[in-house]
């Protein structure tokens, strides 16, 4: 029986970052920006069924990139908390802080326990009654928690994407500006992303106890189609 | 609270009722004692009554217990989505509680599946959660709700009516509960057509409402002095929208213009 080789622990945890980037930059990318009204949500998404964009609580939303039935598992158990919560407590007691920390214990966790890292990289987003207190949560595939406050970036090709980003936001922008910027800064210079292509979404201030709202279809294409002023 | 995770086969999937039984929230049990008898106690009058844009649902504001009026204003219609509601008769804390599971377990189904249930889903899970309330029904804590709403595959409005062991009846055009059901139920049967405008349709409801508190204590009219009101709602194509008071006030000086009439005449 041969010795069993030494790992240095760094090694080990290098592997499975390794294992789990690799994992997400296969798949496509995700904006969420904030702009006058509340928050948006723009993915790279050839398929209509299958979602990274969804609705968790009144006005918190989740988003996903990498292995879909990772994300997908995470997004329901996000549900479940929050329901949990908001029965046991009360709909205001709500928020995406706590579940973000949830959700980077449950990541942070499964990377170092587990046989394999979750190929993913979650958002989680929330608008507050005024412009200023929307908040955008990043938890990254090792449990890393950040939050940002104009935009965020996920997935494949964050870097180039949010440079583009970068040069494109502006705080407080009507909807049609934040969409054009957004999609632009996903395609890039050298393509266009048609309906068929994207899956967008917002969290919308607005009178109704449900923020989350889909954009899709013709309502979309008219977006698009829009000249943004 | 943490988050809850499960793995694949031990999942409750979109169940809401089911996940706060996995996580220790379940249901209160309440020892069921062969000996006790049934009590009636839902002291009230619901009805709903479908018409030409779809369904209206509408329930009276008095609580009682025993002899004494323990609420003026509360409130047994409610919203249970965009396209459906349910109106309570029974034990209010438990009818109540039931009322807000029921909308939290149509919106955790909506956000975790990604789409609605169909109408005849929503009304066999409520039918379900009366099932589950049997023990606390045969110790007296009873719920006996209708349901109706606006099917949208069908384009109609549908009703339903359930029993305390959870057994779901569709109505065709009408139905009652509580306490004096009897009353508004024969008012609204002899004043029913197919197909009726709204307004008729609301003033045959608060008719209805109206004759069933002049006979049942347990069932409150129209408060004209406080400006309380039955809670009446349409269900429709536009979803479930509340009646607002000055509707209802109008209307109900309308109904007792003629009723003064009626007895003036005696």
């Amino acid at each position: 029986m041969s010795m069993p080789f030494y790992v240095a622990p760094e090694q080990v945890m290098k592997d499975r970052a390794d294992y789990a980037r690799k994992g997400i930059a296969r798949g496509r990318s995700l904006i969420a920006v904030t702009y006058a009204e509340g928050i948006l949500l723009a993915a790279e998404n050839p398929s209509r069924m299958l979602r990274k964009i969804s609705e968790i609580y009144d006005r918190i939303a989740f988003a996903g990139v990498g292995k879909y039935n990772e994300f997908d598992q995470l997004r329901i158990a996000g549900i479940r908390h929050a329901d949990l919560k908001g029965f046991s407590y009360s709909r205001e007691d709500v928020d995406a802080r706590s579940l973000a920390n949830q959700y980077a214990q449950i990541l942070g966790q499964v990377f170092t326990n587990e046989m394999k890292p979750m190929e993913v990289e979650i958002l989680v987003a929330e608008i507050g009654t005024e412009p200023g207190d929307d908040q955008l949560f990043h938890i990254q595939y090792d449990g890393t928690l950040g939050d940002e406050s104009s935009f965020t970036v996920l997935g494949g090709d964050s870097e180039a994407i949010k440079t583009r980003m970068g040069e494109n936001f502006v705080e407080g922008q009507a909807f049609n500006d934040a969409l054009h910027g957004a999609i632009a800064a996903l395609a890039g210079p050298d393509r266009t992303l048609g309906v068929n292509e994207l899956e967008v979404a917002a969290l919308v201030r607005n009178a109704h106890r449900r923020a989350f709202r889909r954009i899709e279809g013709d309502e979309l294409e008219a977006a698009l189609a829009a000249k943004s002023s | 609270m943490a988050i809850p995770f499960f793995t694949p086969g031990d999942d409750p999937g979109p169940d809401f009722a089911a996940l706060l039984r996995r996580t220790g929230n379940g249901p209160v049990d309440i020892p069921m004692d062969g000996a006790d008898r049934l009590e009636i106690t839902h002291g009230t009058t619901c009805v709903a009554v479908r018409y030409a844009d779809g369904v209206i649902i509408a329930g009276d504001r008095r609580a009682t217990s025993g002899n004494w009026i323990s609420h003026r204003s509360i409130e047994k219609v409610f919203a249970a989505d965009k396209f459906s509601g349910v109106a309570i008769a029974g034990a209010a804390g438990p009818a109540i509680e039931m009322v807000r599971l029921f909308q939290l377990q149509l919106e955790h189904y909506e956000k975790v599946e990604g789409a609605q249930l169909s109408l005849e889903g929503k009304a066999n899970q409520l039918s379900q959660m009366i099932r589950n309330n049997l023990p606390a029904a045969m110790a007296g804590m009873a719920v006996v709700p209708i349901f109706a709403g606006f099917d949208r595959l069908r384009q109609t409005g549908r009703l339903f009516q359930f029993d305390i062991t959870g057994g779901r009846y569709e109505e065709a055009d009408h139905t009652a509960t509580g306490s004096g059901s009897m009353h508004a139920a024969t008012v609204v049967k002899l004043g029913f057509e197919p197909n009726m405008a709204r307004d008729a349709t609301v003033d045959l409801v608060l008719r209805a409402l109206w004759e069933a508190a002049d006979e049942d204590s347990a069932t409150g009219g129209p408060d004209l002095i406080r400006g309380i009101y039955p809670v009446v709602a349409t269900i429709t194509a536009d979803g479930f929208e509340r009646l607002a008071d000055e509707e209802l006030q109008d209307r109900s000086r309308t109904m007792i213009d003629e009723i003064s009439a009626r007895e003036a005449r005696r």
